[in-house]
């Protein structure tokens, strides 16, 4: 494996995700990301310099909708995805904004 | 302090468009509604739900860039900004980083000295609000409302051109009369509908390259933002002064206890990992709709002075009283084009308006009389039908009710008495019951005139017209 991940990276990334590891699941998200960077690093064999980067996989642009209200008062539809509700809202841990 | 230090600013201006829906759904944008009553599948971030781009967010975007003198980018489009935090229910919002629709533009500004300068404008890119956070007074938690998730903004950064808090607010104006003109949006900042982030750092005099900037957030009013601004100037000269480094951070002003502090621990790494957004497909801006946009532009705050010196030949302090605001501009120019004298109407809407707006405490914005109620009141105050002092009890009725004043005055009787045989009967009897106030005139003490004037007036209770009863006592009075 050519890209070597270290302890600080998979510690940084676990932060980013929010994501609390054990020493084993470590160990294994190590050598799984050194891998998926083994196989991105092969488009680097190429030669790329005249090919425009992608912005989608379809040549499909300008989608939009008009600007009209459609959608009414649904929020007893959304709110029943709240774990916890409270007044009509999505109750968190409390949060400084 | 023994060196002299300059202060660096550039800006990030928030802006909440006008549109009626958000910008990736059809849900509305009205303020104010009950907590979460405008949310749907795509703005609160369910799996599976996809983002449809609101056409108009592209054309008011688009028509802010043109009006500030930018690069409006045909090929642009969006990216994923990944953070995690309870008002942002996707764990991503989806900004423009890597082709924002806008770039490389730039307004003039006055500055403190009289003189001009250009402040550059970066980029202007489009983007989602977040949610709102509340904090539960009775509970250890906060309630989201996503009423706000999803509202269009415009994110308009500049380049660190300023130098003052003078600069800062100079440019602000500038913005949010453009963007008012343009009708993208209302920028109230006490609303939160044009939010301003505060990007500073200072350096000796001198000096070309640039210090450690810190960022202020959560100012909400034009004072706030110079009160911040002289505070974290003196701030960083003080860690500079005694010898410490500025941190590049993000701070949080606290406008009741005129201080900031740091934001986010340093814990909380700050890396948004963008991406291209693949849930939302490129926009191209084709020449054609570049040239509709384009002539869909309204006159600016700017042409507007210049026409109004040429045009009207008003001068330059009722100009900039009546383009401040465009609702008063475009009552100005629909009064003047029923055939009133520009003057005139400008003095009713600079004197007038003004003092019942801030009697009542009122926005221009609010002003909501017709024109042609405005023109009717002229002409009457013109052909003397009503004397000044009647029209300003007229204009304030046509101001809260926009009454028809011809109907309005013949009904309770307001016109002038400018019959010369009744007033000439009145001021007789005036003159006979002052003996004392005709003695002080003959021997040439004139200011009893208006007092004779002002007993004529309350005996006609206010309806004389004022031309007539002088015109009438210097004859009796023979001088």
């Amino acid at each position: 494996m050519a890209n070597v991940i270290s302890d600080e990276t998979i510690e940084y990334v676990g932060i980013l995700a929010k994501l609390e590891l054990s020493d084993a699941e470590k160990e294994q998200a190590k050598k799984d990301m050194g891998s998926m960077l083994d196989y991105i690093d092969k488009l680097g064999e190429l030669d790329t310099s005249d090919v425009e980067p992608m912005s989608h996989v379809f040549p499909v642009n300008n989608v939009f909708r008009e600007d009209v209200v459609v959608n009414g008062d649904d929020s007893a539809n959304i709110l029943s995805n709240a774990p916890e509700e409270k007044d009509g809202s999505f109750v968190v841990p409390k949060t400084f904004d | 302090m023994s060196k002299e230090y300059e202060t660096v600013i550039g800006l990030e201006v928030h802006v909440e468009l006008a549109t009626k829906t958000k910008i990736f759904c059809g849900c509305s944008t009205a303020f104010g509604g009950a907590p979460n009553t405008h949310t749907c599948p795509v703005c609160t971030g369910m799996p599976g739900s996809l983002p449809v781009l609101n056409r108009q967010v592209v054309e008011y975007a688009a028509a802010v860039g043109i009006a500030t003198n930018c690069t409006i980018n045909r090929f642009c489009r969006f990216d994923r900004k990944n953070y995690f935090y309870p008002d942002n229910p996707q764990n991503y919002q989806i900004s423009q980083l890597y082709l924002p629709i806008c770039e490389n533009g730039g307004v003039s500004i006055e500055t403190p000295d009289g003189g001009k300068k250009t402040v550059g404008i970066h980029e202007i890119h489009m983007e989602e609000d977040a949610g709102k956070l509340v904090h539960d007074e009775w509970g250890e938690a906060s309630l989201v409302d996503f009423n706000r998730s999803g509202v269009p903004l415009i994110e308009i950064v500049s380049e660190p051109d300023m130098r003052s808090a003078e600069e800062v607010i100079a440019y602000l104006e500038k913005l949010r009369l453009i963007i008012q003109y343009l009708g993208a949006s209302d920028c109230k900042l006490n609303e939160g509908s044009m939010r301003a982030d505060v990007n500073l750092s200072v350096r000796e005099k001198g000096s070309s390259e640039f210090g450690t900037r810190t960022e202020t957030k959560n100012l909400n009013s034009f004072k706030a933002i110079a009160r911040a601004i002289a505070n974290e100037r003196e701030r960083q000269i003080d860690i500079i002064e005694s010898g410490g480094k500025v941190v590049q951070e993000t701070r949080r002003w606290d406008d009741a206890k005129e201080y900031s502090y740091p934001m986010r621990s340093k814990e909380d790494a700050q890396d948004y990992r963008y991406f291209p957004e693949p849930d939302l497909v490129p926009v191209i801006i084709s020449d054609e709709w570049f040239d509709e946009i384009k002539s869909k532009q309204p006159e600016l705050r700017d042409e507007k002075m210049v026409r109004y010196k040429e045009q009207y030949n008003l001068p330059d302090y009722d100009i900039d009283i009546i383009t401040a605001n465009k609702r008063l501009a475009d009552i100005f120019e629909e009064t003047v084009k029923l055939g009133s004298n520009p003057k005139k109407v400008s003095n009713w809407l600079m004197v007038e308006t003004m003092y019942l707006l801030k009697e009542k405490g009122l926005e221009p914005d609010l002003v909501s009389f017709s024109p042609v109620n405005l023109a009717k009141l002229i002409k009457l105050a013109e052909d003397r039908v009503i004397n000044g002092n009647v029209a300003k009890e007229v204009f304030e009725k046509i101001f809260d009710e926009d009454i028809d004043p011809e109907e309005y005055v013949k009904e309770n009787g307001l016109m002038s008495v400018n019959d010369e045989g009744e007033l000439r009967g009145v001021i007789e009897k005036i003159i006979a019951a002052n003996p004392k106030s005709v003695e002080d005139i003959n021997s040439g003490k004139l200011k009893a005139m208006g007092f004779l004037v002002g007993q004529t007036m309350k005996e006609m209770k206010g309806k004389a017209d004022p031309a007539s009863v002088n015109k009438i006592l210097k004859e009796l009075l023979g001088i």
